[in-house]
């Protein structure tokens, strides 16, 4: 009895310390899993979150997206970050909710291909600059050239998740309509492969439609202007597919549908579930199609689950999913990388837990690409590029599964394949399933896995018959080239055998020249010539870390 | 001065058929032992009539210009009396600039080539070859001449002592003297140490030659001369292995399939084999070594493909005999019995006794 009472009280003792935390205080504790790890990627982070965002809006609204960003270096590791759209601005009223309070968003609950997904992004950047600065974020936003701007001071209140609002006034603003934020915040700034520049170069690749003006903390201006008026085609958003539900969602969704009764519930709230699909998932699971959604039980959704896992469904559909197209993508790498072949592949849409996805893959070769090391992965989902955790993404390992020898490069058992080569692989989704929040590595699907290597495969069989093609070429130009260097030989012996004069050896030539020639007939030239090269953004962000190189020096 | 007037002949046709915009080939023998026929009426092996083209295309351009560039370097040497060894003719190529050699076992296959082409042997286009061609004692006296002054020098081969007379490069010009009845070949160096030792050419009167190994051209053409000009029989005694019947005394007597264009000059057609034949395996109980997959492949190779083995029942029944006892036995493998046992008993009762020898 004894020992009982002093576990109860030791269990008391430590319910005194046990209290709900905030979602806010959680992610304050665990910013790694948004991206925060450390002062440099923070920066890249907010950057990234603030642009794809601005992006999606200027989509959204069919806008041809103008963002312009700039880094002030403010001295002591802090960098003031200013972020600057014309998309259709934010209601006065949201403003707070979308910068300022974690996992409050439009896309959360939508399938919709689009860059953000859960709506923790740039509030978790506003979290994160008033953390290591105290300051707030500042966000100025207008929604139509008649009305003033709203203007407003922001922090996340860690506690509550609820924004706090400071300051806040209309203000006069020169522009007709868009969203404008600054962020103090600690960082440090660094060039190279997963910098700002970066990220902002690969986003212009796979975002042709887009002008992208960004100033960096030494005050140089890079401009990625638009190359294309074209807006990607609208995204149609979806309902979810009953094969990708999960048990907790489908009870929260009890909570909040408006059908009456559960078979009107999945007719309305899914995709592809007809009156006979439904009744045939709710005859599997026993439930009478009449009950409502509201009275169902834990059990019950779990009955309804394993029904609907044994109930043929058709696919979603998969007009919702955009890609970038081969064409595009291969433009977009030219410009990048002055490499002497070219090809890419767009794969038919296809599905991964109810979820349909389009992958497409693009592939350069040879030029001033380095001959002996290992190729270069680029990698995007939904056209955001992803530059950390290569190696944990089921494009870098699916890539490694295809035998790139078979296509004439060298590749160690099981590694990524040697040469002078870069491929680029997108991922297009209603929901692209990251390995972490901070949205930088694309999990394990079979699916997803085999369309990769699909998409790949193709682009390295274009690689293959290039490369064969080249080799006859050279095998061609060589023999070619023997009869050039060799027949003045043959010529020579003679006259010194025979005496010949310097025009009858002369005679030779031409005439062994012209009848060695015509038996070999006209050789194609295979040369791609590459205009859409450019030099100067190839730099960007190709130069090596400056601080790096200092620390060597130390 | 007749080899010049064939390379200028050739080169001259060549440079006619260009005039008619044909591509210019040039024809060789095929050689290889597919090739060759043996007749033991004319006593070697004589080319079956298979030629080969080498027509001018982009692939052969080079070897083309190379063969030319040989034939022309082959003229100078004889024009100027001169010689070049195989070695110097590789590194005459490196002012060919582009056209050079980059080993010399291309130049070599050229030379050969030019040689098969013109139908003449190597040392008539100038070329000699670099390995030396045996060793000589017994009763003979060589007529040689001085380099530089042209005076007759005779080397006498009873006086070398210990040691023996070298066979030169090019035998042509030498001349002999002897008393000697017969020309002994033995096969390996160390054999003949001893039986220059005990001077068993005194014994026996006549003249030893240390082949070693497969003779060289010149050993085959000094053997060939001496046992023309002198009418003098010659017995060859190898190991007793497929190496020693088919590599050694096959080449040495009807020549081979390589050289089957120059085999006439360089075959020594009176050769007779005197052993070690599988017989004498098992009549001096000699110790043996089992044969190897490779001397089993040589010997079935020889009984199917060898025109000189297809030609001669006994040597087919020798071959036979040894795959069946499955052994092979050296020349030193007498030695079991007594040092000089192969001299004072198996030699002469050899050299007495024809009916134990091969054709």
């Amino acid at each position: 009895m004894q020992i009982l009472a002093e576990i109860q009280t030791t269990a008391h003792e430590l319910a005194k310390h046990q209290k709900s935390i905030s979602v806010a205080e959680f992610f304050s504790k665990n910013r790694h899993l948004l991206g925060f790890d450390n002062p440099r990627k923070a920066l890249l982070t907010t950057v990234k979150e603030a642009v794809d965002n601005s992006l999606d809006a200027c989509e959204e609204a069919r806008i041809l997206p103008e963002i312009s960003i700039e880094i002030i270096d403010m001295g002591g590791d802090r960098f003031r970050l200013i972020i600057e759209d014309n998309g259709p601005g934010i209601v006065k009223k949201q403003v707070p909710n979308i910068f300022a309070k974690l996992l409050y968003g439009s896309k959360f609950h939508s399938l919709k291909m689009s860059r953000g997904q859960q709506g923790i992004g740039i509030s978790a950047s506003v979290m994160y600059g008033q953390l290591t600065t105290g300051r707030p974020a500042k966000v100025t936003s207008k929604i139509h050239k008649d009305k003033p701007a709203y203007y407003c001071e922001l922090v996340l209140d860690t506690q509550t998740n609820e924004p706090d609002i400071k300051n806040e006034k209309n203000i006069d603003w020169y522009r007709d309509h868009g969203t404008k934020i600054e962020i103090d915040l600690e960082a440090i700034y660094q060039r190279g492969q997963q910098s700002v520049e970066t990220y902002l170069k690969e986003t212009a690749i796979v975002n042709p439609h887009a002008t992208i003006i960004y100033t960096d903390p030494k005050a140089n201006q890079i401009i990625f202007p638009r190359v294309t008026d074209e807006l990607p085609a609208e995204t149609k958003e979806i309902k979810p597919h009953p094969y990708g539900l999960e048990l907790g969602l489908l009870i929260k969704m009890f909570e909040r549908t408006t059908a009456k009764t559960i078979q009107q519930f999945l007719m309305d709230e899914f995709s592809r579930v007809t009156t006979s699909v439904a009744k045939e998932i709710l005859e599997k699971a026993a439930i009478p199609p009449k009950t409502s959604p509201s009275v169902l039980t834990r059990e019950s959704a779990e009955k309804l689950i394993k029904a609907i896992k044994k109930t043929k469904i058709m696919n979603p559909p998969t007009d919702c999913v955009t890609p970038v197209g081969a064409e595009l993508l291969e433009r977009g790498i030219k410009k990048e990388i002055n490499a002497e072949f070219y090809t890419s592949a767009t794969r038919p849409p296809s599905v991964y837990r109810g979820n349909p996805f389009i992958i497409e893959a693009a592939l350069a070769y040879g030029g001033e690409l380095p001959k002996d090391k290992q190729a270069k992965i680029m990698r995007f989902a939904n056209r955001v590029p992803l530059l950390y955790q290569q190696g944990a993404c089921i494009t870098t390992k699916s890539i490694a599964a295809t035998n790139f020898k078979s296509y004439g490069l060298n590749q160690p058992r099981g590694s990524l394949p040697v040469g002078p080569c870069v491929i680029l692989v997108h991922i297009a989704s209603v929901w692209v399933p990251f390995t972490s929040e901070s949205k930088e590595a694309i999990a394990h699907y079979e699916e997803i896995e085999k369309e990769v290597k699909l998409a790949v495969q193709e682009c390295g069989r274009q690689l293959g018959k290039y490369l064969s093609k080249k080799q006859r070429l050279n095998t061609e130009l060589k023999k070619r080239s023997y009869i050039e260097k060799y027949i003045p030989h043959v010529s020579k012996a003679l006259k010194l055998l025979i005496d010949l004069t310097d025009d009858q050896q002369e005679n030779v030539n031409e005439i062994l020249k012209d009848l060695l020639e015509e038996t070999r007939g006209k050789i194609k030239d295979i040369k791609h010539t590459n205009t859409e090269y450019d030099a100067d953004f190839a730099k960007i962000g190709a130069e090596e870390p400056e601080d790096d190189n200092e620390e060597e020096d130390e | 001065m007749v080899v010049v007037e064939k390379i200028k002949k050739l080169a001259n046709k060549i440079f006619d058929k260009i005039l008619d915009h044909e591509s210019p080939s040039l024809k060789m023998p095929i050689r290889s032992l597919n090739n060759v026929e043996y007749d033991s009426n004319i006593g070697y092996f004589k080319l079956a009539g298979k030629f080969k083209g080498r027509a001018l295309t982009a692939s052969t351009v080079k070897t083309f210009a190379q063969t030319l560039l040989m034939m022309n370097e082959s003229k100078n040497v004889v024009e100027k009396k001169d010689m070049m060894t195989k070695r110097e003719a590789y590194y005459v190529s490196k002012n060919w600039g582009d056209a050079r050699f980059n080993e010399q076992p291309e130049s070599d296959t050229v030379m050969d080539d030019v040689e098969a082409m013109l139908m003449v042997n190597r040392e008539q286009l100038g070329f000699v070859p670099e390995e030396k061609g045996g060793d000589v004692a017994g009763q003979l006296v060589v007529v040689d001449k001085d380099p530089d002054t042209n005076e007759e020098i005779k080397i006498d081969c009873t006086k070398m002592g210990s040691g023996a007379y070298s066979v030169p490069s090019s035998v042509e010009g030498l001349g002999f003297e002897t008393t000697a009845k017969f020309i002994l070949a033995i096969e390996t160096a160390g054999m003949f140490q001893r039986l220059v030792k005990h001077k068993f050419w005194k014994k026996e009167n006549c003249i030893l030659i240390s082949l070693g190994g497969v003779p060289t051209r010149a050993c085959r053409r000094f053997i060939r001369r001496l046992s023309d000009d002198k009418k003098l029989p010659v017995y060859v005694f190898t190991d007793g292995d497929p190496y020693g019947f088919l590599n050694i005394y096959r080449t040495l007597k009807v020549g081979s399939g390589n050289a089957a264009h120059i085999n006439e000059f360089f075959c020594v057609p009176n050769a007779q084999y005197l052993g070690v034949t599988p017989q004498d395996i098992l009549d001096y109980k000699l110790p043996t070594h089992p044969l190897k997959d490779v001397d089993q492949k040589r010997l079935k190779d020889g009984l199917k493909n060898d025109p000189f083995v297809l030609h001669h029942k006994k040597w087919q029944l020798a071959l036979k005999q040894m795959l069946t006892l499955k052994v092979r036995a050296e020349q030193q493998a007498f030695a079991a019995h007594d040092l000089n046992y192969v001299m004072s008993v198996y030699l002469p009762d050899k050299i007495k006794d024809h009916k134990t020898w091969l054709p």
